[in-house]
This record gives C-alpha cells, structure tokens and sequence, in this order.
C-alpha cells in the first residue's frame, strides 16, 4: 500500500516504523467513531437524563436519585408497580423464551435427511422468521379473538373458556404474547441448528455408532458437544430476543390488558414517547435499569466467548 | 371556563361580521403541517390550502398532511425544530406541554377581531394561563347511538332518567342482547363513559376539580360515580371480553344487533352507514339523568388550529386562522359530505344531517352544565392514562376498585405536585 509512493516524506518513513501497531487503529478508527458516537455517549446521555424531570421540551430540572427512588421503591416509597409487573414479565419471557432452544433443535434434526423436496419444508419452516413480527403479532391477536378466534373454537371443545380471551385476561395475557414470539424464535433457532449440522463430523458419528450408540446417547454424547457453538448462538440471541420484545406486545395488547403485560422495554417507551408519556427523566431511569440487566448477560456471554477462544487456541 | 353554547344562538343574532381578510398583501410562503389524514378530512384540509392559496397570489400555501396518530407524538419535534407556520392540534389541558414550553403562539390579539365574536362559545376552551392559543375548527358530540328498531320492537323509548336507562336495559337483556358494546382495549371508550356518569352524578364543576387534582380520587362522590357504573355492569350491561377489542371491533355487536346501543362520538356514524345501518334503524339519544340537582354538561372534544411561535409567516398564518373560521368556511367544512361535525362559528350554518342537527341542538340547548373536552383531553396527560388504565380494570373486575381508586389517587398526589 506504499510502494506506489516515489518520494519518502518524514511522515511515511515514521508510518513504517509503526505501521505493525498503528495500521490495526486505523482500521478499527470507522467503526470506534461510530459506535462511540451512535452507542457509548448516548449511554451516557441516558444516565444524565435519568438524574432529570424533563418532558423532552423545556429546562430539565435536577432531582437526583428521584426517579430511582420512585421506580425501586427505595427509601420510604412503595415500588412503582408498574415496574414491578414488568420485571416479572420480564422473567417470564426470559425463561420461557428459552424454549425456542429445544424446539428449534427438534424441528432441525427432523428435517436434517434427504427427502424430495426437503428444501421446500426448510424454507416453510423458516418462514415465520421472515415475515415481519408485527404481522405475526396482529395473526395472533385474530387466533386468539375471544369467540371467533381459532383458539378459543379448539379451546371450547375441550370445555375451557378463558375469560376475556387470552390476550384479555390478564392471568394469559403475557403467555399468549411469549407463545406467538417463540413461533418465528424458534425458526431462527432451527436454522442455526441447520448449518451447524452441516458441520457434525461424520467420521465421529461413525465411530459412535461402531461403539454402539444411537437415539438419544448419540444425540446427547455425540452430536450436541459439536453443536455447541450453534447452542450458545441460539442461547444469546433467544435472551436477546426476550429482553427486546417490544413489537409484540405493542401490537397485541398494547401493554393492556390494564397493564399486565408490559415489560421493561415497553414500559421505558411508554413512560417518554408513547402518547401521554413525555416524561424522560423517567424513561431514562429505566432504561438504566434495563442496561444492567442486559448488561449482566452480555458480560457473561463475553466471558464465555473470552473462556472458549482461549481453549482453543 | 367554558361558556355555555346557548350563546351560540345570541351571537348568531348580534355578529353580522363578514370574514374578509383584513390582509390583502400576503406574501412569502405559508407552511401548515395538519394531522387531518383521514381521507374525507384530508381533502377538505386540502381545499382549504389550495383555495386559500387562490385567494393570495403573492402567497404560496405549502401542505404537509401527517397521519393523525403519528402527530400526537411528532408534535413535540416539529414545533421545536424548524417549526412551520400553522398544526392542528387539540383544545383544553391537551395544549398545556406546549403552552409552558413556549412552543404555542399567544394570539390573544386575533381572538380581539371583530369576526372572532362568534366564536365567543368556544373561547375558554383555548384560554390557558388568560391568553389564547389557537382556534377551533371543528366539534362533535357524544352521546348514546342506539337501535331505534331493537327499542320499538321491545316497546322501549328513549330514557331521561337513570331509573328509566336501567329498566330499559333490564328489558333488553331479557330480550337476550346486551345495552351496549364497547371495545376498552384502547381504553379512552372507558373515559368517555367515566366523563357521563361522573358528571351526571357529580356535576360538571366537580368533574373538572377532579380533572385538575383538586378531589381525592378516594372522595365518596368519586365512589358514588362507580357505584352507579357498577350497576350496569352488575347486569350484564356491556359486552363481555371488551377488552380485547378496538372501538371499531366493537361495532359489529349493534350492527348485527347483539347490543343495543352504543356510548360513542358522532365520528361513528359514517362507520354505522358503512356497516349497513339505515337511517330508520340507527337514533341518537342524550345520556339520561342521573342527578337531577346538577345540570347536563357534554362530551365535545374540540379540533383545533395554532400558530407555532417560531412561525416564519405570523401575518399570513393569522390570516389563515380568520379564514378557517369564518363562516362560510365553515359551513363548507363541516358539511354532511365535508366532515360532517359541527362548525365553531355560529354564524356558519349547521349540515341538515339528522345526527349533527340533533347534536347541535343538545350542545345550544341542552348543555347548561358545560361542555367537556373528553377524558383524555381535560386531564393531564399522565393522569389520564393511569385513569383511563384504571376505569378499564373497574369495567372487568369492578370488585378491585378499592385498589384502583387508591393507586389513582397515589397517581394524582405526585403528577399535581
């Protein structure tokens, strides 16, 4: 990249005594500028705003740790009970995200042979994932309809009515959303499964299968260590996934039904640019709150990334 | 703070002005950013730009038509950054984060115009802090839309009082349909009903001493209001899982007649036409009595016109604002095939649809109590989706209202601080 210079300046001989530990910087220099300017700060701004009453227009006042103090519940105040409700969907969307997992992992293997037009069934089966979540969250809301929707039909059969309708009743509200969002996850994980099959090494399956192995034991002994690196893909972007479901829920309850459906990421938009929200002081506290959890994860996730890149060098 | 629309007839008698613009030199460029999206107001905003930029010659009128949604929250950055001239926005405590953030222009001076005295009804609903902010374009009433052919088959008529609302819904669940549909999950259909019967049990003063934080939602006057709810919903009153649908999945239950009746803004008329009901099978009647010591006070949220403080063109914006509220205009406007709403001016003359005529005639005559701009409107905006949240759950779960009621009260001891 410098031979086509003719004259050697003072600047380019100083570049080649350098150039092992600078040319590095200057690749990374784009994208550092970037994710500082469009991520870091903003994180930061984030954190400032959440010291402030501001409603997004006028002067922003001061008040400290209130915002806190009001979303926690610390000190002498109650725990705002929105937070509270949206914490513990949020729990739930995380655990029972995690289901896209396994059932991404059984429809993979199921479709992992060679049958005519075995491509065609791959791509229905991914298909969901393709299609845009709002419109697999507004399909849902139809299943779902009170007295004519599909579900509530199947349900009757069986006797059980379900007051309201799923998504109107708040004690299935949040199952009924999780279980429309696994639909197109579990997609998404099946076909991190798919490539990763690709890369099972024959040879071993052969040699467990000399020594004996099949169902289950080869599954678990044998083919799900090579699917490790699959697995941990799945694994964070299923956690991921949970912790930013916000379309879903707009587009389905919208939060309600009085509320019990709403999880932090909806709650943060609610609080600063919904309708009548346009408190930012608010919003922003949490999404502090937010970025910790997440930020809990993240950090466990690059360890472990950190833990297996050592191992293998 | 709101005067009575009775004298909405005297001034017809007394103004006489004609609303020519005092401004024939307009110049430069006019820009309107408008929320009115929906097709038929789409093209009457459209008309209005177009012919007043005829009027002009020197003056070129540029439209921006924002999906009203969208404008509810795209407000806050249009007005602070390059603001054009002239937005519609929404009358009452609705203009409030915009009136302190200075983003609203104090044209007190044009509600001084001669032409603007006939527009005297609807003056204290764009006075805040004593100055106006805006003017109104147009209005609608709300009110009970019912089946006129359920009511006679079941020998009912029209109630007037609370005592008559319950039997007759007794008779029409007996009859096998519920009174009324309504879809909650949007939750302001459940302010609208909060707004009739608080104010019919309470009063209007009382309604917006509640609005403005000045009553304890715990107050036994607010308990009062549910309890009178509580008894139409007791007795099966409303649709059952009405919290699952929009107001407009709630229409087919009157359509199809499985509800009678239908708490609604007269904005669902035209969907009533378009399902399929007839003039002959759809009627309006006046949310009944409840009280009889307090007067009627109605539901008629105003739409409205501003002038940005940071507009380039305040003469030509000014001038626009005369114009959309002069009387032809808004005779035009707010016609059967326009709008079809009711116009502001009270020299304009009212569309002869049967529905906007019978509105007209309850908020002239029949509203001594006052006129509400709607649950959403008259509260802040916080307290009103808490409450609204709140009115919802009561709807379904009436027997958690001890909760509720303590939780909005939580709720106003902080936003009214």
């Amino acid at each position: 990249m410098s031979s086509a210079l003719t004259e050697p300046s003072k600047f380019k001989s100083w570049y080649r005594k350098n150039d092992i530990a600078i040319t590095p910087w200057l690749f990374l220099l784009p994208a550092v500028l970037f994710f500082a300017t469009y991520v870091i700060v903003p994180i930061g701004q984030s954190f400032w705003i959440s010291f402030h009453m501001w409603d997004g227009l006028g002067e922003k006042t001061f008040v400290g740790m209130d915002n806190y103090e009001r979303l926690l519940g610390l000190g002498d105040q109650k725990m705002d009970r929105k937070f509270e409700t949206s914490f513990w969907n949020n729990i739930k969307w995380l655990l029972l995200y995690l289901l896209a997992i396994p059932m991404g992992l059984f429809i993979a293997l199921f479709l992992n042979q060679t049958v005519t037009g075995i491509r065609l069934y791959k791509s229905l089966f991914f298909f969901p994932f393709v299609i845009s979540q709002v419109v697999v969250g507004l399909v849902f809301s139809w299943f779902y309809l009170p007295n004519d929707g599909l579900f509530d039909v199947i349900m009757s059969w069986f006797g059980v009515d379900i007051r309201g309708g799923v998504l109107g009743n708040p004690k299935t509200a949040t199952y009924g959303i999780i279980a429309a969002g696994l639909w197109p996850q579990t997609a998404y994980c099946m076909i991190l499964y798919l490539t990763g099959l690709n890369s099972v090494d024959p040879e071993q399956v052969e040699a467990g299968r000399l020594d004996g192995a099949k169902g289950f034991r080869m599954l678990w002994y044998v083919i799900l260590p090579q699917l490790r690196p699959a697995t941990f893909i799945a694994f964070v972007v299923t956690i991921i996934g949970a912790l930013r479901s916000f379309d879903f829920i707009a587009v389905m309850t919208n939060g309600g039904p009085f509320g019990s459906t709403r999880v932090l990421s909806f709650f943060m938009f609610e609080e600063s640019l919904s309708e009548f929200g346009f408190r930012m002081g608010y919003g922003a506290a949490i999404a502090v709150v937010l970025f910790f959890i997440m930020l809990g994860f993240i950090a466990y996730f690059l360890y472990q990334m950190w833990r297996d890149e050592k191992e293998g060098r | 703070m709101f005067q009575k629309l009775t004298k909405l007839t005297t001034a017809l008698a007394l103004s006489t002005a004609i609303a020519v613009p005092a401004f024939a030199e307009l110049s430069g460029t006019l820009r309107i950013t408008s929320d009115m999206s929906n097709p038929a107001p789409r093209a009457v905003m459209e008309k209005m730009a177009s012919d007043f930029d005829a009027m002009h010659p020197n003056l070129s009128v540029e439209l921006t038509v924002v999906d009203r949604e969208a404008w509810k929250t795209q407000i806050r950055n249009a007005l602070s950054a390059n603001a054009p001239d002239v937005v519609n926005w929404y009358a009452a405590t609705r203009m409030t984060p915009y009136v302190d953030a200075g983003l609203f222009m104090d044209i007190s001076d044009l509600w001084n115009e001669p032409e603007m005295a006939a527009l005297a009804s609807t003056k204290g609903a764009m006075t805040l802090d004593g100055k106006q902010w805006g003017v109104p374009y147009t209005y609608y009433q709300w009110g009970v839309y019912y089946r006129k052919d359920i009511f006679e088959e079941l020998g009912l008529s029209e109630p007037k009082t609370w005592a008559e609302e319950l039997s007759n819904c007794q008779a029409i669940i007996d009859s096998g349909r519920k009174c009324y549909t309504i879809g909650s999950k949007y939750l302001w259909t459940a302010g609208g009903w909060f707004d009739y019967i608080n104010s019919r049990t309470n009063g209007y003063d009382f309604h917006i001493q509640l609005a403005n934080g000045e009553v304890a939602w715990t107050d036994d006057r607010v308990r009062a209001t549910f309890a009178n709810w509580r008894q139409l919903i007791d007795m099966g009153g409303f649709v059952e899982d009405h919290q699952s649908y929009s107001w407009q999945e709630a229409m087919p239950f009157m359509i199809d007649g499985k509800a009678a009746a239908y708490l609604m803004g007269n904005f669902s008329v035209a969907a009533f036409r378009d399902g399929g009901l007839t003039d002959d099978q759809l009627d309006f009647y006046q949310f009944p009595v409840i009280n009889p010591d307090v007067d009627y006070a109605e539901d008629a949220p105003t739409d409205t016109f501003h002038i940005a403080s940071g507009a380039q063109n305040v003469e030509a914006a000014k001038a626009f604002l005369l114009y959309v509220t002069s009387p032809e205009v808004q005779t035009a406007i707010n016609a059967g095939d326009a709008l079809g709403q009711l116009p502001v001016n009270a020299n304009a003359s009212v569309s002869d649809d049967k529905f906007i005529q019978q509105g007209f005639d309850m908020l002239s005559n029949n509203a001594g109590g006052g006129i509400m701009q709607f649950f959403d409107r008259d509260f802040p905006a916080e307290m009103a989706s808490v409450g609204m949240e709140g009115l919802q759950e009561f709807m379904v779960f009436p027997d958690n209202l001890d909760d509720i009621l303590e939780r909005l009260e939580d709720a106003r001891q902080r936003i009214y601080k």
